[in-house]
């Protein structure tokens, strides 16, 4: 175990924890509001101070820590799903027409950022979480595929793939029995930095208005509501900022650490 | 050389083409009636008629996207319903703003990461290298748009060095990067971490090459041949990362330009979202996603210049 | 006169020792060959001299080069020492190379660092230096348009260009062709005349070591075991080490002899073309003839050998039997039935073939264990054994290869790259094939474990009829293996026939060329 592993791991594992407990329990109510005890500062009733409408900010980031976690998660889980296959099919017709169709369709995508996938969707559907989901999850899929299939290749010139192939195994099962397990390494780590790049893009799309809407709480939309109040509570603005850089920094330090656990060799993108 | 230059250009028209066809039908042809749309469900009968033809929509499909297509390379955007001018002119007032802001950043990202990684890797496991690693550790995590609020909140409301907001527009050069300095800033810091951390680990692989080693032996010092050397192989990675993050700058420019009240293409945006105008939802995208594809194409052609293996292949 | 003095030096890395009181000399105009195998230390103390350790290395001793005792100068001094007073040569050439600097540059560099000069002297001196390393390319090159061979040359230009007074050459031909390897032992032996340099080279392969070295230096784990003038040393080997080490070099193993039997594998007029990139955009695709005319026939239990040098089409060939790609002309049958099937495999036809490969690093997916690594071909079999016949199938298969059965629940990392090819080797036996390739498959293993392995194969042709394709590189290894042999060139094969009628009486000139630039080991009585 190394440091980086055990910080990360424990802000990591501290954020599920609340987004877990917000299920069964939260210190207030965010539904109910009470504007008589409104941009309190945080004190012993109200940990972390309270909000323009009085809503106790510690509970509000806690079940905002379940819509970040949710949405990073499930994009993450979308990329993976559809971009690894993807990268192990062209790479076992690497050089065909199929291969070169899917880097093409790879770059294509890298084109629309996931705001301006985010855009497009919200333009013609409306904003939702759903959307961010759609929009963050279309943007990580070419993301694991050129990684899965730059880790492939490699792997399909190695002699053990040419002596699976003597034996008469199929490109599909020769992918899924050799190349597979000797990337997952390399996808766990890549995950967890897709999943921190995740949690930012969402705070931002519902910072815009783009992702989740009212009445579920969201961290992007905390730091919206308490822009024009950043001068005269400086606490609405610092605290859902805080959680989301050590949410993030949280996730970061766990990839690297898992890195230098599992194989210091792998080389992450980070974009 | 000019083999590879013709194949970057043959695939930046095809991205161009492809990159087209999805916008237009994810905005004109998945909601079904545009007109309609635009219009919301309390709209006039007669006023959708009128629309829809001004929009061409009783048109085939395929011509509508040929005309489309057309009229934008002939600077024609078509006209915004909701501001009822031409959208060639509403980008061509923006655009300078989001433009440059962009390059603003891509500027500065880049000067801050090229000398920090460098240094990082020159100085590996010291304790500079962990000073710049730790600092870009943090730069990563950060929110754009929150370090935004921060510097606004230190830098225009306490110290009032810079003004919270706005744009004077380029009659007044000076100014005007003046107001676009918090914005590049805020948009470049967590950038150029990113860009930091990728020279460092680049460069780190390029000086276990043997090639590092065979400059070794001809009397280099370690960081003689970390420069002479190293460098130029690293950047290869390095160009990569700067070309997506160009996007991400032009699309983060987008949100930061909201904070800082800039009249860009993000404030168009976001006004033609709340009022249904998809024509200038649809152009808008449509240039940001030209200006990327391009961008990609400049980067290919950057590789060739750093790389001679690219001009000889294919 | 001394030139180069290393005494007792000792190295700890991390607290392993790496070397224990090594010590040996070179003069000015002498060729000193330090060999042994892998792990014996030997690039270590090429790198002690150039002063090029790891960072967490800790030697000890003294290393006097020209009056200088390398361990006690600063980095600076080193600096201006390498390439200058000592230059080096490394043993891989692809990679030895800036892939963003013309070679001219990178041969320049050494001048500029040490000579206040012109950038255009200095230009001009690099181009007379590659022409008298023998390059005959202009230096406006860059390395991804050479050859391994030119690309070493470039190398040695850089390490030569200020005449130091000793080089050292790390496995400098190891990665060569035969025929490359000959070239540029010839030029290292001209250079060390012209100069009146001292040679210090590393090699394992000790027909090199007794052709080209004055003196002979023999290590093994970290010590040195041996040394002395190499006529001497040859004519009288003291130390056990020495005589097992030259002894594995020259090993012969007595193959059963063939019984006459029916024909196997039949490939008749081959012919495989790759496309290659196009010249005009959209223009015809320009054919890289890879094989042309292979027509040859391997009898059940008969052993034949392929020699070639790199890229004469010899793992083309492997595929194509193989059945794992097609081919444009010709044919290739087993038993009749022709091995390549379309994308469905043929599985009565690959049954009857299995390949051994020569990395043992690479050619077991890492993820698996030993039981579930060889079992991989009962694939092929229409009822592949299960349960108790499973289990006795992977003991008979690890024992015959000399390994324990309880090997079969560990991981590959876990075995030594000789245990690697005995593993590799019961894999390709375990559904008892009619016919083994053997792929370069002994020539990345230390001679004395290349020893073992060839005797294991020797074995296993008394214990049943089996025939194979014995494809190496190393001439001296094909004529003990193999019954006949063919040699290739360009994708043609040049020349067939008894091994021992071709090594003894070559018709080809190109046959002629290989045996002559393979070096040999003297006649030495062990």
């Amino acid at each position: 175990m190394n440091r980086n592993l055990i910080i990360g791991s424990t802000l990591t594992a501290v954020f599920l924890l609340l987004a877990a407990a917000s299920f069964f329990w939260t210190p207030y109510d965010i539904q109910s509001l009470d504007i008589p005890n409104k941009l309190q500062s945080p004190s012993g009733g109200n940990l972390l101070g309270t909000d323009h409408f009085g809503r106790d900010i510690l509970s509000m980031i806690m079940m905002g820590a379940r819509t970040s976690i949710a949405v990073a998660l499930v994009a993450v889980g979308i990329g993976m799903a559809i971009g690894v296959p993807l990268g192990l099919l062209a790479a076992a017709r690497h050089g065909s027409l199929l291969d070169e169709l899917i880097m093409r369709g790879n770059d294509l995508v890298f084109a629309f950022p996931s705001l301006v996938i985010a855009i497009l969707i919200t333009a013609v559907f409306g904003a939702s979480a759903v959307n961010a989901i759609i929009a963050i999850g279309i943007f990580n899929i070419p993301v694991f595929a050129r990684l899965s299939r730059a880790a492939a290749l490699p792997l399909w010139e190695r002699d053990f793939i040419l002596a699976a192939r003597v034996c008469g195994k199929s490109p599909t099962r020769i992918s899924i029995e050799h190349i597979l397990p000797n990337m997952t390494n390399l996808m766990i780590v890549q995950g967890t930095i897709q999943f921190s790049l995740g949690i930012l893009a969402e705070a931002a799309l519902s910072y815009i208005g783009l992702g989740a809407q009212p009445p579920t709480a969201s961290w992007g939309r905390m730091l919206a509501d308490a822009q024009t109040l950043v001068s005269i509570a400086p606490h609405t603005a610092l605290v859902p900022g805080f959680a989301i850089l050590l949410m993030v920094l949280g996730l970061n330090l766990m990839g690297d650490g898992l890195r230098d656990w599992l194989d210091p060799r792998i080389r992450v993108t980070r974009a | 050389m000019i083999r590879y230059v013709l194949g970057r250009l043959i695939s930046l028209v095809i991205s161009l083409i492809v990159a087209s066809i999805v916008i237009f039908a994810v905005i004109e042809v998945i909601p079904g009636d545009p007109a309609a749309f635009m219009l919301g469900v309390n709209a006039r009968p007669d006023t959708i008629a009128a629309l829809r033809a001004e929009m061409g929509l009783d048109q085939p499909v395929i011509l509508r996207y040929f005309n489309w297509v057309t009229g934008m390379l002939q600077g024609d955007f078509g006209r915004s319903w909701t501001y009822k001018t031409p959208v060639a002119d509403l980008i061509s007032d923006r655009i300078w703003v989001s433009l440059p802001l962009a390059i603003y950043a891509l500027f500065l990202s880049t000067i801050i990461a090229f000398p920090a990684g460098i240094y990082a890797a020159s100085r590996r496991g010291g304790a500079g290298d962990i000073t710049i690693m730790g600092a870009t550790q943090l730069g990563v995590a950060i929110p754009n748009f929150w370090f935004a609020m921060i510097l606004v909140l230190l830098f225009a409301i306490n110290l009032r060095w810079f003004s919270a907001g706005g744009f004077p527009g380029w009659d007044n050069p000076l100014q005007a990067i003046k107001s676009l300095t918090l914005p590049a800033i805020a948009l470049a810091l967590p950038q150029a971490a990113i860009l930091a951390r990728v020279m460092r680990s680049s460069l780190l692989d390029m000086l276990g090459e043997d090639f590092i080693r065979t400059a070794r032996a001809k009397g280099l010092s370690r960081r003689q041949a970390l420069w002479r050397h190293a460098v130029r192989n690293a950047l290869i990675p390095v160009l990569t990362i700067i070309g997506l993050q160009f996007s991400f700058l032009l699309a983060g420019g987008i949100i930061i330009e909201q904070i800082f009240f800039l009249p860009g293409l993000g404030r168009l945006i976001f006004q033609s979202i709340s009022a249904r105008d998809l024509i200038v939802v649809e152009s808008v995208v449509m240039l940001l996603v030209f200006v990327v594809i391009l961008v990609n194409f400049a980067v290919d052609i950057a590789y060739a210049a750093v790389d001679p293996r690219l001009r000889t292949k294919t | 006169m001394t030139l180069l003095a290393i005494k007792d030096l000792s190295l700890t890395i991390d607290d392993t020792h790496i070397l224990h009181d090594v010590s040996l000399t070179v003069a000015h105009g002498e060729i000193v060959a330090i060999t042994g195998e892998s792990g014996s230390g030997k690039s270590m103390t090429a790198l002690s001299v150039m002063g090029l350790l790891p960072h967490n290395a800790n030697p000890s001793g003294s290393i006097t080069l020209n009056g200088t005792d390398i361990l006690q100068t600063s980095e600076p001094d080193l600096c201006n020492m390498r390439g200058n007073t000592m230059g080096m040569v490394f043993q891989e050439p692809m990679t030895a190379l800036n892939p963003v600097q013309t070679i001219g540059a990178q041969v320049a560099e050494t001048i500029l660092i040490h000579e206040k000069t012109s950038k255009a002297d200095a230009q001009k001196r690099a181009a007379a230096i590659l022409e008298r390393v023998g390059l005959k390319v202009p230096p406006s090159r860059y390395a991804h348009e050479l050859s391994g061979g030119q690309r070493q040359r470039v190398v040695i230009a850089m390490a030569i260009a200020l005449r130091p007074k000793l080089l050292i050459a790390d496995e400098p031909t190891t990665a060569l062709d035969v025929t490359t390897q000959a070239r540029i032992l010839d030029l290292l032996r001209d250079l060390v005349r012209e100069f009146d340099m001292g040679l210090l080279i590393i090699t394992h392969d000790l027909a090199v070591v007794a052709n080209l070295a004055d003196q002979i230096v023999v290590m093994q784990k970290g010590n040195v075991v041996e040394a002395g003038a190499t006529a001497h040393l040859l004519a009288h080997m003291q130390h056990p080490y020495t005589r097992a080490l030259f002894g594995a070099s020259s090993h012969m193993v007595e193959l059963p002899p063939t019984l006459a039997s029916s024909p196997l594998l039949a490939v008749t007029n081959v012919a495989r073309d790759y496309p290659m990139a196009r010249k005009t955009p959209l223009g015809p695709r320009p054919m890289f003839r890879a094989l042309e005319g292979i027509t040859f026939q391997i009898d059940q239990g008969e052993r034949i050998g392929l020699v070639g040098e790199s890229g004469c089409g010899k793992s083309t060939l492997t595929r194509a039997i193989l059945g794992l790609e097609d081919v444009q002309s010709g044919t290739i049958t087993v038993d009749g039935a022709p091995v390549f099937t379309g994308k469905q495999p043929n599985l009565d036809v690959r049954r009857k073939m299995q390949v051994v490969f020569q990395d043992p690093y690479s050619s077991f997916n890492p993820r698996h264990r030993v039981d579930r690594l060889i079992t991989e071909p009962f694939h092929l079999l229409p009822n592949p054994p299960t349960g108790t016949a499973r289990d006795e199938a992977i003991t008979n298969a690890l024992r015959d290869v000399g390994l324990s059965p309880d090997d079969a629940t560990k991981y590959i990392h876990e075995f030594s790259g000789g245990q690697r090819q005995r593993i590799a080797i019961a894999r390709a036996l375990i559904i008892e094939p009619a016919l083994i390739i053997f792929d370069e498959a002994v020539s990345a293993l230390d001679v004395s474990v290349r020893a073992q392995v060839l005797d294991l194969i020797a074995d296993l042709c008394r214990k049943r009829p089996l025939a194979y394709l014995f494809i190496s590189h190393d001439l001296s290894v094909v004529r003990t293996v193999t019954d006949k042999v063919m040699v290739m060139k360009a994708g043609k094969i040049v020349e067939q026939g008894e091994t021992e009628t071709v090594f003894t009486n070559p018709q080809h000139q190109y046959t002629q060329t290989l045996i002559a630039a393979a070096p040999k080991l003297p006649a030495i009585t062990v």
